[in-house]
């Protein structure tokens, strides 16, 4: 991040405009790249999940708008943003109106903590594990609020259930987490990435001391998203749409946004904890420039993090819901239990020196 | 510590009640207190409107009563006015009249495996059951000019004589394959087996007084199909499918051995019609036909329970009062009984698995 703050003052103190100037802006300027990517990003991953669901059930998917359908997602997304906003009648205005606004700031911030390259990174504090933990369990208080506000009882159901099941699939994340950050040594993610380097690529990946932890993340991260077979608190043929039943246009659209953009965000954690990051699984870049090594190493994240994803889409193609009280059951009783035989395994490995 | 009761009103307009069924609830967090089933948003008056028209006229109409399966509704009408008139039917309009039903069965039978999946939230099964579904639907296409309402059946004998009998054998070499492709992804799943055994018992005393009957009873422990006495059914070699889980997982798995026994029916039936000549047949003359002063009832084996018609004729070219007797009117009744203290989610799956739909409750 020095490096593309000193390139921007360069660029800035060339044209004659005071360094102050540039020092209040440099600030706005991760913000504006995060929109518009995460709008971009959200897109193409609706996209892909469309195509994809619709290429595991024998369909075609979305194949009318533009070539191969590939600008399905922007028709819909300006169709929401023509819609009415409607408040039901008995709501309450403002909380209905904060909720999905209040899911949007921890969403934004998420993508601003992740290390996309090795010098692209929007804010790299010293322990932004900890900073990722609790913002990911953030949007859940927007689904609450937006389940309260809303004044109808399905809402209120699918709030329910979302908080009974972040609150027990917090805490083996927790443990998961721990038991990376004591391989690595590092509380930082930049530095949970660098610690998996190793010179025969792959082999340095915590995903192989830690396949267990790998897993049980995976799960407890398809609950925190609410996506099947744990997608209880917006299930369709229960609960309607859950605690998003009482949207509409364009603050459906920022639910609908939020949830796909945790998705991401979630999906490139994973691939920061397990997967490298955005090392190379060759162990050499396959470029030389050092310019065009920061694309190569976001290429490798995206990669990472596509691959996640598509195991995701998979899982939702396959698997019926689970239900409520399975849910709750499983998490304390088999989840938790081995998140921390993960986290022994990895004191173990760590000192016996093996890792 | 007073309990607070939440009222929800599931339905009329709801993703899973199959078409227009209001459950009244009463949760308690989402354990069920009581539920009562509200139904009639879908009455067309079928029963009334028998009572101005012609016995002709209203044989188009019937397939409306089970859009899922209107062979069976049709061929209940045919079956009174044949009675009436003791009118024998020849072999072969027997044969096609069984193979078109057991199509048609499995017609019904693969859509509710794909929306019973739907009901436990896995949305691809829905996908894979409607094609081969398709299958079925485009050889009535091919064979009746309609998909669902197929009006097929005439008083004395069939429409048309059978063609296309290959679009038959495919399906039916197809079919087997597919349902073990089914039973891959859903039988063993581990998930689909939490939600589903041990879920929403019915047991048999209960089942008997609540005057369920087919596959729900079947999957019960009650040895009883009526293909079994069916006149059009004799000769054919098959077996009646009972299981002793009385769970929903039973429901499910009786309904795919169902469809499999069908396919040994239609290619039994099959092997007959590909070697007896072109069919002749002698039909009621529809105009003007009047059935002698009496009542006359009809049942058949329907893929949501047994099926009857019963009408009780004044000697006039139209019923004075017809009345139809449907399966899936009574397995609405009984969610009355078993959805009182399951969870929410749990409820949604086993109204699912009664296979009701509601177009056969209201008429």
């Amino acid at each position: 991040m020095n490096y593309l703050y000193f390139l921007y003052i360069e660029f800035l103190t060339k044209h004659h405009i005071p360094k102050l100037f540039g020092d209040i802006t440099f600030y706005f300027i991760p913000f504006c790249i995060i929109a518009a990517a995460l709008i971009i990003a959200v897109l193409v991953l609706v996209l892909a999940e469309r195509k994809l669901l619709g290429f595991f059930t024998q369909r075609k998917g979305p194949n009318r708008v533009g070539v191969w359908g590939v600008l399905q997602t922007v028709a819909d997304a300006f169709k929401l943003l023509c819609k009415e906003n409607i408040t039901p009648t008995h709501a309450d205005r403002f909380l209905f109106n904060l909720a999905p606004i209040i899911l949007f700031i921890p969403v934004m911030t998420v993508l601003g903590i992740i290390p996309y390259s090795s010098e692209f990174t929007f804010v790299n504090t010293s322990t932004n594990v900890i900073l990722y933990l609790i913002l990911a369990a953030f949007p859940v208080l927007s689904i609450f609020l937006a389940g309260w506000a809303s004044n109808n009882k399905y809402s209120l159901l699918g709030a329910m259930r979302s908080i009974s099941q972040v609150l027990s699939y917090e805490l083996p994340i927790a443990f998961v987490i721990l038991s990376v950050a004591v391989l690595s040594s590092s509380l930082n993610l930049t530095g949970i990435t660098l610690a998996q380097f190793s010179k025969w690529g792959l082999a340095g990946w915590f995903i192989f001391p830690c396949i267990l932890g790998f897993i049980i993340m995976f799960i407890c991260i398809l609950a925190e998203l609410n996506r099947c077979p744990f997608d209880l608190p917006e299930a369709e043929s229960e609960l309607i749409c859950g605690y998003n039943t009482e949207y509409s246009g364009m603050r459906f659209a920022l639910f609908y946004l939020g949830e796909y953009a945790m998705m991401f965000a979630n999906s490139m954690f994973m691939a920061i904890l397990f997967l490298g990051g955005y090392l190379s699984p060759f162990g050499k870049y396959l470029f030389n420039s050092s310019f065009l090594i920061y694309f190569e190493q976001a290429f490798w994240l995206f990669l990472k993090a596509g691959f996640i994803i598509f195991i995701m889409i998979w899982i939702r193609a396959t698997l019926p819901r689970l239900a409520a009280f399975d849910l709750l059951k499983f998490s304390w009783s088999v989840l938790l239990p081995l998140s921390i035989v993960n986290l022994f395994v990895a004191v173990i490995l760590k000192m016996g020196g093996i890792v | 510590m007073t309990i607070t009761k939440l009222k929800l009103n599931l339905g009329p307009q709801h993703p899973s009640t199959h078409g227009v069924l209001r459950l009244i609830l009463e949760l308690d967090g989402e354990k069920i207190l009581s539920c009562e089933p509200d139904v009639g948003y879908l009455h067309r008056g079928m029963e009334k409107m028998a009572e101005q028209m012609t016995y002709i006229q209203y044989l188009p109409t019937v397939d409306r009563i089970d859009y899922l399966a209107g062979c069976f509704y049709s061929e209940l009408l045919c079956r009174i006015v044949e009675q009436a008139l003791e009118v024998e039917l020849s072999d072969k309009v027997r044969v096609i009249r069984v193979m078109l039903l057991e199509l048609n069965r499995i017609a019904s039978h693969l859509l509710w495996t794909g929306s019973f999946l739907m009901d436990l939230g896995a949305t691809s099964p829905f996908f894979y059951t409607f094609r081969e579904r398709e299958m079925i639907l485009r050889y009535f296409e091919k064979l009746t000019g309609q998909r669902m309402m197929y009006n097929y059946f005439v008083f004395g004998g069939v429409r048309k004589d059978i063609d296309c009998l290959d679009d038959v054998q495919e399906i039916i070499d197809i079919l087997p394959e597919k349902i073990d492709d089914y039973e891959k992804i859903i039988t063993d799943n581990p998930i689909f087996l939490k939600r589903t055994e041990g879920k929403g018992i019915l047991d048999k005393e209960t089942a008997l007084n609540y005057a369920i009957t087919g596959v729900n009873l079947r999957a019960s422990g009650v040895d009883l199909d009526f293909r079994n006495i069916d006149y059009l059914y004799k000769g054919f070699d098959f077996r009646t499918i009972v299981l002793e889980e009385k769970d929903s997982w039973a429901r499910y798995k009786a309904r795919i051995m169902e469809m499999r026994e069908s396919c040994n029916i239609i290619h039994q039936a099959l092997e007959y019609l590909k070697m007896t000549p072109a069919l002749e047949q002698r039909l009621i003359n529809p105009l003007n036909l009047k059935l002698p002063a009496g009542d006359y009832f009809a049942q058949i084996e329907a893929p949501r329970g047994l099926a009857g018609c019963f009408v009780c004729s004044d000697g006039s070219d139209k019923p004075y009062r017809l009345k139809w007797r449907t399966g899936s009117y009574y397995s609405v009744n009984l969610l009355r009984k078993l959805l009182v203290g399951e969870y929410l989610n749990d409820a949604i799956a086993i109204a699912g698995s009664l296979d009701f739909i509601l177009p056969e409750v209201d008429k």
